[in-house]
């Protein structure tokens, strides 16, 4: 009996030490020589692995970072400032601070403002209806309703309100990490900076349409009648094929070209509620 | 002005759905069904219908409560499962083991892994195995129930007739001594009768007709049961050959047992069986073989539904690297 | 047994309604829209500008690069302008649109019925013609006929094969112009030959079409070198790949042309057209066009100008049904469905068909339960099931792994799944993405 239990024991040791040994040649035969710094800055990162920087993971990025000569241009938008600032100093480096950003959907043509004249049947994907055709309705830059960047958000960022049938970005959860306007095959969606308190302007809408037809597809289209960049004191708005655009490097967020929009193409976010004229004379008297 | 509907083509489809292909499945059961209802009377229906309610009952509950995602029992896959079930047990099982391997089938080898589609293992086949290893005495008591419609005919057959070889042979008789003791064991009986076996084994000719509707609606396509069929009778031919006294000729392991049931309905099962042609062919070589293997040299009489779950688990491989024909053998370079 | 290809393919009903109806010739309407794109390649570019008078059969726009065509007006009047115009799609197309004044044709074309026979052009004067008259594949792909007719050196045809198998359903305007214009059709062929330098030719027509099979084949005597080859019924058999592998048992490499097997398929309406731009010296400026639908009043197959606005072709048959929910131009397994019921009919529009909500919408989507039916019906050996949910997680390596460039997009797949899953929406996506990247990478 005791020699059984011995032989066993004899036997599972052999095997043991056998593949141990097996283990250990074949992981010396192919060790990788790594930089040890990837691996410190790879912990710093946020791990979500999103692409939002441009490189395939966080250990992608973090191989990037110890090579590049500068880390201008190297920005995880998922960690923000304060993890880029960690990995500059853990490799040495300078880095500028960038301001932060959020996605916003340039496009206004809810269900109410602008009438559907088809209506699509097929896979619920952006991707293959923009394959298809111009869109169910008559504007054919704005967005197609199909979900593609709320699927695509790593982050559950954006949800399609099921009401006005377009997206909506939730800025305390949005990243900026940019898959989302990836996504888009129309490119409603823009990286745009969060502005001072989250304030910011723009223009929500991206029909190069001439006027009266952008009109005729969505009430809420921008018609190019350049009354925004007439108001402007910054010279901050263009108006180019037709549609406007704020340059969000030179507002500052002044509201006169919400007030003056029309269509109410200009969009507001985060402002305090304006009060209509009426009451705002009252108060003063 | 009018909106048109708009989508990528095709723009039609054909008359097929999931719903319509389970229904054709249940009416290729019909002529087994009826046979066993003649032969085992009240007891068979009792089976089939726990069988079909609990199934179609657990998958409801588990969509409506547990998962609260939509219901699709109206796909009929559940009502499947359930008949397939009872159809794999004996006659003389009481309800409460129907609604046991139910819920098993259902809810542990279907709802778990997702529903349908998405499992690896055939649902019926999980319950009834079970069943088989949990109450191994139940569910091998192949005495036979009274029937009404049965009135005079012998119903004295307690065992299987692959039982009653794999006992003989282990008692030392030749397969001719075997057969010479139980007249039952006739080609012509098993072909039309055999009563000895699961609900849905009595008659081979039956099955053999469900084949047919099956292959006519192009539900199945013939790879499966043909292949493994042909296996069986090619290795259980060598055997034969080689030792007619010790080992079954390949037309008796073809109507015996469950091979019929199992390599019709059972291996068939979309889900749970190859995309391929090619798939399949390797897939029932597998269940034939594992089959002939039990059969010879397992301590259990027959092995087919461990065949069928053994090779259920290589589909997902067999998937991965066999492809089908491409059209085009060669790519043009450059 | 008869000849058809060796993998996959469905069986959809048939739905020729309009089979018995004759051709008719399609009323001149006060104002046509000529798209600059109505061909695979860069648009045409237009030589003549507002309030030019043009001709029936002018030259009014030329090719802008190899690949592209000569434009033909098919009126005559005044160019009312040129400016984007929203195609089917809903998409802008640069578009000569122009105000029809009478029915005044050029110069030198031959109006008249007579068969004209004798073959006097040499290869490259025919070559020449089909060029200069703007003739494109008229079999869905819109592909420069003059271009695929030749083939890139050190590429030899052994054969022409000539496409009548009109495998779509309801589509019944090929079946109309081989029962009405066999010999026109042969001698087209034979042109084509010719300019190939083949001497063999098969020419397939599927089994449903008995009276133009036998319309064709009372010229054999005349035609000894063009063997008319009944073929079986199935779906996607006038797939270029497809034909070949029916008619000669050969396969086109993948990612090859038809030049790579040796063959070289052409239409039957093509041939016609070219028939009439060599020898009856008439541009490619109208076609055989089905208007069709189980809803529609009529049925008919009228020889239609290029230009005319759909809903005009609907107001032929009685307008817009009240039960009508889609309209597609072209058959219902590889046709596009029309969103502007405004667009204009284009040279390669062989149909325009009216769709009931029954008949089209979209079943609810169920899981899919891996009965194998796609892979078993595709005519290229590929498996569909996968290739969906690949090219939904755009998974492009494993994409191209598993072929998706071969797939021909005939719509087998999302047929036939009993799940109604939207199958081929998403591999068209995942197809056209793999080829996208396959074209940057660098050639070996």
């Amino acid at each position: 009996m005791s020699s059984t239990i011995l032989i066993t024991i004899a036997c599972l040791s052999a095997l043991g030490l056998l593949l141990a040994a097996v283990l250990y040649i074949v992981a010396q035969k192919f060790k990788v020589e790594e930089d040890p710094r990837i691996d410190d800055v790879e912990a710093l990162l946020p791990g979500a692995n999103c692409g939002g920087c441009g490189s395939a993971g966080c250990r992608a990025f973090a191989e990037r970072c110890v090579k590049a000569e500068t880390l201008d241009g190297y920005f995880c938008p998922v960690g923000g400032n304060p993890v880029m600032k960690q990995v500059a100093a853990r490799l040495g480096k300078e880095i500028a601070e960038a301001a932060p950003r959020v996605a916003v959907v340039r496009c206004s043509g809810s269900l109410d403002n602008r009438p559907r004249t088809s209506i699509y049947n097929g896979e619920k994907s952006c991707k293959v209806m923009a394959g298809l055709y111009s869109g169910d309705t008559g504007c054919r830059y704005g967005c197609l309703g199909q979900g593609d960047c709320a699927v695509a958000c790593p982050f559950d960022a954006i949800e399609m309100n099921p009401r006005t049938g377009l997206p909506v970005v939730n800025e305390e959860r949005c990243t900026a990490c940019g898959n989302c306007v990836a996504a888009c095959p129309k490119g409603v969606i823009e990286l745009r900076n969060k502005g001072p308190k989250s304030r910011r302007l723009f223009v929500s809408c991206i029909n190069q349409d001439k006027g009266g037809v952008a009109r005729k597809a969505c009430s809420a289209a921008c018609i190019g009648c350049m009354k925004c960049v007439k108001v402007c004191p910054f010279e901050a708005v263009k108006v180019e094929n037709n549609v406007a655009y704020i340059d969000f490097n030179k507002c500052r967020l002044c509201r006169k070209c919400a007030e003056a929009c029309p269509t109410g193409a200009i969009v507001e976010v985060n402002f305090p509620i304006r009060l209509p004229k009426e009451v705002e004379v009252e108060k003063q008297a | 002005m009018r909106k048109l509907l708009v989508s990528p083509a095709p723009h039609i489809h054909s008359p097929e759905n999931t719903r319509r292909i389970m229904i054709d499945v249940l009416i290729a059961l019909a002529p087994s069904l009826l046979v066993s209802i003649y032969f085992f009377g009240f007891s068979a229906i009792q089976l089939v219908l726990v069988g079909a309610v609990t199934c179609v009952g657990v998958e409801y509950l588990i969509q409506k409560y547990l998962l609260k995602t939509e219901v699709t029992i109206q796909d009929m896959s559940a009502a499947v499962t359930g008949v397939l079930l009872a159809l794999n047990l004996p006659p003389s099982s009481p309800w409460w083991l129907m609604l046991l391997g139910s819920i098993v089938a259902i809810g542990v080898a279907k709802m778990t892994f997702g529903g349908l589609g998405q499992n690896i293992f055939n649902p019926a086949l999980v319950g009834r195995v079970f069943l088989l290893i949990s109450f191994p005495v139940l569910m091998t008591d192949w005495n036979i129930p009274d029937s009404w419609f049965r009135a005079g005919v012998d119903a004295s057959t307690g065992a299987t007739p692959l039982a009653l070889i794999k006992e003989g042979l282990a008692q030392g008789h030749t397969v001719d001594q075997i057969m010479a003791l139980y007249p039952d064991l006739s080609y012509f009986q098993m072909l039309f009768i055999k009563v000895g076996g699961s609900v849905g084994e009595v008659s081979a000719l039956a099955l053999l007709l469900g084949l047919v509707y099956l292959l006519v609606r192009r539900v199945i396509r013939p790879h499966i049961p043909v292949t493994i069929l042909l296996t069986i009778a090619v290795f259980s031919g060598i055997f034969w050959l080689i030792d007619p006294t010790q080992y079954t000729d390949p037309l008796f392991n073809i109507l015996t047992g469950g091979v019929l049931l199992g390599s019709i309905f059972m291996a068939t099962d979309y889900v749970t069986s190859p995309m391929t042609a090619r798939g399949m062919v390797i897939y029932g070589v597998g269940i034939g073989l594992i089959t002939m293997l039990i059969r010879m040299f397992g301590s259990y009489p027959e092995g087919i539904s461990f065949a069928i779950l053994i090779m259920n688990s290589v589909v997902p491989l067999i998937n991965k690297y066999i492809k089908p024909a491409r059209f085009a053998k060669e790519v043009k370079n450059g | 047994m008869k000849k058809t290809f060796a993998l996959g393919g469905v069986h959809p009903h048939d739905h020729k309604i309009s089979a018995g109806s004759a051709i008719e010739t399609f009323p001149v309407l006060d104002r046509v829209y000529i798209s600059m794109s109505q061909h695979l390649g860069a648009p045409a570019e237009p030589i003549v500008a507002k309030g030019d008078r043009v001709k029936v059969g002018q030259l009014i726009a030329k090719p802008s690069g190899f690949m592209s065509a000569c434009i033909h007006s098919s009126v005559s009047g005044t160019v009312a302008s040129i400016e984007p115009y929203a195609d089917l799609a809903g998409n802008l197309v640069k578009t000569i649109i122009i105000d029809v004044d009478g029915d005044e044709w050029e110069e030198g074309i031959d109006r008249t019925d007579t068969v004209v026979r004798e073959i006097t052009a040499t290869k490259e004067e025919i070559l020449k013609r089909i060029a200069d008259s703007g003739i494109v594949g008229l079999g869905g792909a819109s592909f420069p006929t003059h271009i695929k007719l030749t083939p890139p050196p050190g590429k030899k045809a052994d054969y022409l094969l000539i496409n009548g198998a009109e495998c779509e359903p309801y589509l019944t305007s090929d079946h109309r112009i081989m029962l009405e214009m066999p010999e026109q059709i042969l001698i087209g062929a034979r042109l084509m030959m010719k300019a190939l330098g083949v001497t063999r030719c098969l020419f397939g027509v599927e089994e449903n079409k008995p009276d133009a099979i036998a319309a064709l084949r009372q010229f054999k005597a005349s035609y000894p070198e063009i063997e008319v080859v009944s073929l079986k019924k199935k779906y996607p058999q006038g797939g270029e790949k497809q034909l070949i592998d029916a008619l000669i048992g050969r396969r086109v490499p993948a990612m090859g042309l038809p030049i790579d097997a040796g063959a070289v398929v052409q239409n039957c309406g093509t041939a016609l057209a070219v028939y009439e731009a060599v020898q009856k010296n008439k541009p490619l400026f109208e076609g055989v066009v089905t208007v069709t639908g189980d809803c529609t009043e009529q049925q008919r197959n009228f020889r239609l100008r290029v230009g005319t606005p759909l809903d005009k072709m609907l107001d032929a048959v009685g307008g817009l049904p009240d039960k009508a929910m889609k309209l597609i131009s072209g058959g219902p397994m590889m046709g596009k469905a029309v969103a502007n019921i405004k667009a204009a009919s284009v040279k390669s529009t062989s149909a325009l068909l009216v769709l009931t909500e029954e008949q089209t919408l979209r079943k609810l989507q169920t899981q899919c339960i891996r009965c194998g039916k796609c892979v078993q019906v595709c005519p290229m050996g590929l498996e569909p099931y996968l290739l969906n949910k690949l090219a939904k997680a755009s998974r492009m390596e494993d994409l191209e792994r598993e072929r998706v460039q071969d797939c021909i997009e005939c719509g087998c797949c999302l047929y036939t799944c009993p799940a109604q899953l939207p199958l081929l929406d998403n591999i068209r996506v995942g197809k056209a993405q793999v080829i996208k990247i396959l074209r940057s990478r660098p050639k070996k």
